[in-house]
């Protein structure tokens, strides 16, 4: 015979009131229900702080895109060796940054083409393969087309920076770096 | 006028329905965060500050749903 009253889950299961029982109880009370109903509401309240973490995230990153507008035109570097590239070959360079690695490639035509090396799924270095017209990556075996930098197999989803190139006769200089999300 | 006084029973399903509810909010918030990241990235400017707004829709609708679970308890 135990009909508890579930409003009064706090009685101690003898029943007898709480001024009679044992000193422990009064240290080390154990409310189950009213335990469950407490986790709940802190899973609720830490939720709706996870909630206001993704807003400000999600300010972050329009923050960094308005600095990113107000940073201004890239400066204009030479890439060494780049006149004597010859046909079907590449060489690695670094632009705009010192931690930036692109490579620059003389397609089969005679054409000069630069991308970033790093890949636009998970940031691995690609690898230029010219006389094929395909430049590859080795962790998840993407895939993007020489002539335009898209992907064209594998998990990579948006293209390849190109590196704008301009040269000035016999010497190349990577000018700029265009990103397209397609 | 005071609201209808919920018996515990009926607070805990109450509020285990705010926290799904809660939950299912930020799962979208996630997605939000990780296609806004993928559209910078990407150069993509357009969605960037609708997205942003989206985010701030889903707190504010948290935010109420939280407010609500307060007022139960008083």
């Amino acid at each position: 015979m135990n009909g508890r009253d579930p409003e009064r889950a706090t009685v101690p299961p003898d029943g007898r009131p709480l001024a009679e029982q044992p000193r422990w109880r009064h240290d080390f009370p154990i409310h189950l229900p009213e335990d469950e109903y407490v986790s709940r509401r802190d899973l609720v309240k830490f939720s709706v702080l996870v909630s206001a973490a993704f807003v400000v995230g999600q300010f972050w990153i329009l923050a960094q895109n308005a600095a990113r507008r107000v940073t201004g035109r890239l400066p204009i570097r030479e890439i060494a060796g780049a006149g004597a590239l010859p046909v079907g070959d590449s060489l690695v360079f670094r632009y705009p940054g010192p931690h930036d690695i692109c490579f620059l490639a003389r397609m089969p035509d005679g054409r000069l083409t630069a991308y970033s090396q790093v890949c636009t799924h998970l940031s691995c270095a690609v690898i230029p393969d010219v006389p094929a017209g395909k430049i590859r990556c080795p962790c998840h075996d993407g895939l993007f087309d020489m002539s335009t930098g898209r992907p064209i197999a594998g998990p990579p989803q948006r293209p390849l920076p190109r590196i704008r190139i301009e040269q000035r006769g016999s010497r190349v200089f990577a000018a700029d770096v265009e990103v397209s999300a397609i | 006028m005071k609201g209808p006084k919920f018996a515990r029973h009926e607070r805990m399903a109450i509020v285990s329905g705010i926290a799904a509810i809660v939950l299912t909010v930020d799962v979208l918030q996630l997605w939000l965060l990780t296609a806004t990241m993928n559209a910078y990235m990407g150069r993509d400017e357009t969605v960037l500050l609708p997205a942003g707004i989206a985010s701030v829709v889903c707190l504010l609708l948290n935010l109420g749903l939280l407010r609500y679970l307060y007022a139960l308890d008083r």
